[in-house]
């Protein structure tokens, strides 16, 4: 159900994002904020039955166009189906980004380049997806002590990561890299490393209109388009999510996601996160880095500039 | 004398449009070719916008489709027409809307003016040079491309397979030897005259159509037919990828173009703002004379190439995954496997460490937990001590610990009591070295004081996986550097390996050792072995030991070390 659809606005070369949220009033400046920095031309938004004051807000943004649905998020495949059903009818021919409210993508060169630079060069390079692993970012100390302020950067407070404990398998039937790892799995999942949440992301697109995501943006159909990665021992240029999820914020997500058991695999995620550490973790260690920029996630190998120089 | 321009234009008008003015204000006629699959609104726009140049002509329009014979055909076109109209004109620079001059006109002009016979083209010789894509070098002047590659490439290939089986060439005419290079050139009026006015011309023409990227040969080709003097350069900056498609520059470029000192770069992104703000910088007598040197940007460029088609060796992430079964080169760095030694030598891992300076680790297999060389629960880049979370990818936990610390040497133990997932993965690392000394196992069992019937089941469980781990170091697939040894040899001589892992460990600043470890109190070792054996279980992977050899050692002290160094 359309609240505010702006989509007239939308000119044939835009590049879109899409998002689906839930009660993020807090987050949803700063990240409208940054990514109208990158370059987004328009915001093409689901809310999934909020009731504080995102809602609201958005709806007044003159580049977004927003929609409401009172169905559960689980039923609809963790939001992909709604989103699913927006691609097709508006992302066609476009370049679409498809974020959570706590997603922040950072490309290579993406300080001195805008988004549209890097769809460009993709379109020129014949490259139809983008990959971009999500990264959690923590504070040092618990969780709960780092305070988010509306508006603000969320990573002055969780400006520390984990740099190389990123395993990873090929999915033999959608050929795309499985990605596990980081701060997560090294302190909720260490005994079921299986559970451990996936971090391989595809969030940038060429998009098609038969084309979908088929959990979360995990992975994508056609296959083809899962196939961000070099077998041959190159490097593809890829990107990064930065993780914005280990914050005070996520206290109070913890408590309500796991009383309503509606993400993947009714909630377990969040379940285990409340069984194992009570809701504030710290999850530091000696060897968590600091964030600094893309080159640094460059050199470290966690994303790569390929051959985009 | 004046330096004419050909542009070829088929998108990005209003940048375009700029260019021309550029080259117009500064005093050079302009010849500007568009793609006839330009639409008539935009062409009609496109040359509204540009009205008011006197100097400015737009020719007759070909369909430029990349690597056919439409672009030369439209540079044939434009160039004709700008010989015709404008006679001053001397050097012809080939451009296109995206070529952006660094430097002002004038120096360029007066650049071509103090070489007024020289033609710049790049021009090499098939035989001579790996530039192409795709592997057709040679065989682009002597096979039929009646498909476009980028729209039907299965047909491209199979056709070019189907005239390569079938042994066919197209013969080249008489006279002319293929060259190739960068299809930007600066030629001269007489050498164009030269080749648009050729008897040859059609013959030549014909020919070349069938030609795959003729844009990239005929006039390179041509050019060493008649040219009195050959610079075989281009003077526009093109960086071009793996894949032949041309880099793009952006705004933060602007440094390695201002310090490149090149009269024209391509391609220029089109909303590279502060490069069209910046460029052509303004005329500067102090460096108006500086020849072009492209050496930054090529390497900028060349290391991106690499980086796409190498990458970084014993990486893997999420845009680099190389199949292992195809290579066998897996880790980042060089380490050292050593299979049984601390079950010889009790504090063996802070011998090692004392002597080398490397990251000995423990056990990182073991059972329990990962035993890192500080015995940390988490160690560089935050990989954990759980064993469940290393055994469920036990070959990425070891690429990942050598590429987080793949400034440093690492070693670790291995034994048969340790989680064997990854012996496949160190047999076929040709950066692993493993020492084995096979039969080890047995020392701790001994040590432990239990009876042999006691131990009876442990040790032939041990020696059953250890065997299956010596027969994958002995399988024609393990190219790690192997040494394998039974523990009676060892005890025998156990300087001579010691000292070569030293060696290998520290290169050249390993010393002679002086110090050798303490070895574990071997005394009723061969009985224990006896005992083994006369409960029906044979130690076969310990060799032959014997009361002699196991005594000779126990003492280590007394005799005097005396290695030579095996490098």
């Amino acid at each position: 159900m359309p609240v505010a659809d702006r989509t007239k606005q939308i000119a044939s070369d835009d590049i879109l994002l899409f998002c689906t949220f839930r009660n993020e009033d807090v987050r949803l400046p700063f990240f409208l904020d940054y990514y109208r920095k990158l370059g987004i031309n328009h915001f093409l938004l689901v809310d999934n039955d909020s009731d504080d004051g995102g809602h609201d807000f958005v709806k007044e943004q003159p580049d977004v166009s927003l929609w409401k649905t009172k169905g559960a998020y689980g039923e609809a495949r963790y939001g992909v189906d709604w989103l699913t059903y927006l691609q097709g009818k508006y992302a066609d021919g476009h370049w679409a980004l498809t974020v959570d409210v706590d997603e922040f993508f950072v490309y290579p060169f993406c300080d001195t380049r805008p988004i549209r630079a890097l769809a460009d060069w993709l379109d020129a390079s014949q490259v139809r997806s983008f990959g971009a692993m999500l990264l959690d970012m923590y504070p040092k100390g618990p969780v709960g002590q780092a305070h988010y302020q509306r508006g603000s950067d969320p990573f002055e407070a969780a400006n520390w990561f984990d740099p190389g404990n990123y395993i990873m398998s090929k999915n033999k039937l959608l050929n795309n890299l499985w990605i596990q790892g980081g701060p997560r799995a090294r302190t909720f999942f260490a005994s079921k490393p299986k559970q451990a949440p996936a971090l391989n992301k595809i969030p940038f697109v060429k998009w098609r209109k038969p084309y979908a995501y088929v959990s979360s943006t995990h992975m994508m159909l056609p296959r083809g388009l899962n196939l961000v990665y070099d077998q041959q021992g190159g490097e593809k240029t890829s990107g990064i999510l930065l993780h914005a999820k280990f914050l005070n914020t996520f206290e109070d997500r913890v408590v309500e996601e796991a009383a309503r058991g509606e993400h993947y695999n009714a909630g377990r995620e969040y379940k285990t996160y409340a069984e194992r550490h009570g809701t504030d973790p710290d999850l530091w260690c000696q060897w968590s880095e600091q964030y600094i920029n893309w080159r640094q996630l460059e050199i470290l190998g966690l994303m790569s500039k390929g051959n985009w120089a | 004398m004046t330096l004419g321009v050909v542009m070829l234009v088929h998108t990005g008008f209003d940048r375009a449009a700029q260019m021309v003015r550029h080259w117009s204000d500064a005093g050079c006629p302009v010849v500007v070719h568009v793609d006839s699959n330009v639409g008539k609104k935009a062409y009609d726009q496109f040359v509204q916008s540009l009205a008011d140049l006197s100097d400015v002509r737009f020719c007759a329009r070909h369909r430029c489709e990349w690597g056919t014979w439409g672009l030369v055909a439209a540079s044939q076109e434009a160039t004709t027409l700008l010989l015709e109209e404008f006679a001053q004109v001397q050097h012809v620079y080939l451009a296109s809307g995206a070529c952006l001059p660094l430097r002002p006109v004038q120096e360029l002009r007066a650049y071509l003016e103090a070489r007024p016979d020289t033609d710049f083209i790049e021009s090499a010789t098939t035989a001579d040079v790996p530039w192409t894509v795709g592997g057709l070098d040679r065989e682009r002047f002597t096979l039929h491309f009646p498909f476009a590659w980028k729209k039907h490439r299965r047909l491209f290939d199979r056709f070019v397979q189907l005239q390569q089986a079938v042994g066919y060439k197209r013969a080249i005419p008489d006279g002319l030897v293929p060259h190739m290079g960068s299809q930007w050139w600066c030629l001269t009026r007489q050498t164009l005259d030269a080749i648009l006015q050729d008897p040859n011309r059609a013959t030549y023409e014909k020919y070349f159509r069938r030609v795959w990227i003729p844009d990239e040969s005929y006039y390179q080709t041509l050019a060493r037919l008649h040219s009195r003097k050959i610079e075989s350069r281009s003077l526009t900056l093109a960086k071009f990828d793996f894949q032949g498609k041309p880099h793009i520059f952006f705004d933060d470029h602007l440094e390695l173009l201002q310090r490149s000192h090149c009269f024209v770069a391509r391609k220029i992104w089109h909303d590279a703002n502060l490069l069209y703000q910046v460029f052509p910088r303004p005329s500067d007598p102090s460096i108006a004379s500086q020849e072009p040197n492209s050496s930054t940007i090529d390497r900028v460029f060349s290391q991106a190439v690499e980086r796409r088609t190498r990458g970084r060796q014993g990486l893997f992430m999420q845009s680099r995954f190389p199949s292992t079964d195809r290579q066998n080169c897996i880790a980042a760095a060089p380490y050292a496997v050593l299979h049984g030694l601390d079950d010889v030598f009790p504090d063996f891992q802070s011998w090692l460490t004392k002597q080398t300076g490397a990251q000995v680790h423990g056990h990182l297999f073991a059972r329990d937990r990962v035993h890192f060389a500080d015995e940390s629960t988490t160690y560089r880049g935050g990989l954990s001590d759980s064993a469940r979370l290393r055994d469920y990818n036990a070959k990425m936990f070891l690429t990942n610990l050598i590429w987080n610390g793949r400034d440093d040497y690492h070693c670790f133990q291995f034994g048969p009591s340790d989680s064997q997932d990854i012996r496949w993965t160190l047999a076929k690392d040709t950066q692993a070295s493993i020492w084995v000394v096979s039969g080890a196992w047995s020392i701790p069992l001994f040590a432990s004081g239990r009876s042999a019937s006691d131990v009876r089941a442990e040790a032939a469980r041990l020696q059953r996986i250890e065997d299956l781990f010596l027969k994958r170091l002995r399988s024609p697939q393990a190219y790690a550097r192997i040494k394998i040894t039974t523990l009676a040899e060892f005890i025998e001589a156990p300087m001579e390996m010691l000292q070569s892992i030293i060696d290998e460990i520290a290169g050249h600043k390993g010393n002679a050792l002086t110090e050798v470890p303490k070895m574990a109190d071997l005394k009723g070792f061969p009985d224990f072995l006896q005992d083994l054996k006369n409960q029906g279980m044979h130690p076969f992977l310990t060799g032959n030991i014997t009361v002699g050899n196991t005594g000779k050692s126990s003492s280590p002290q007394r005799r005097k070390p005396y290695v030579i160094s095996q490098k």
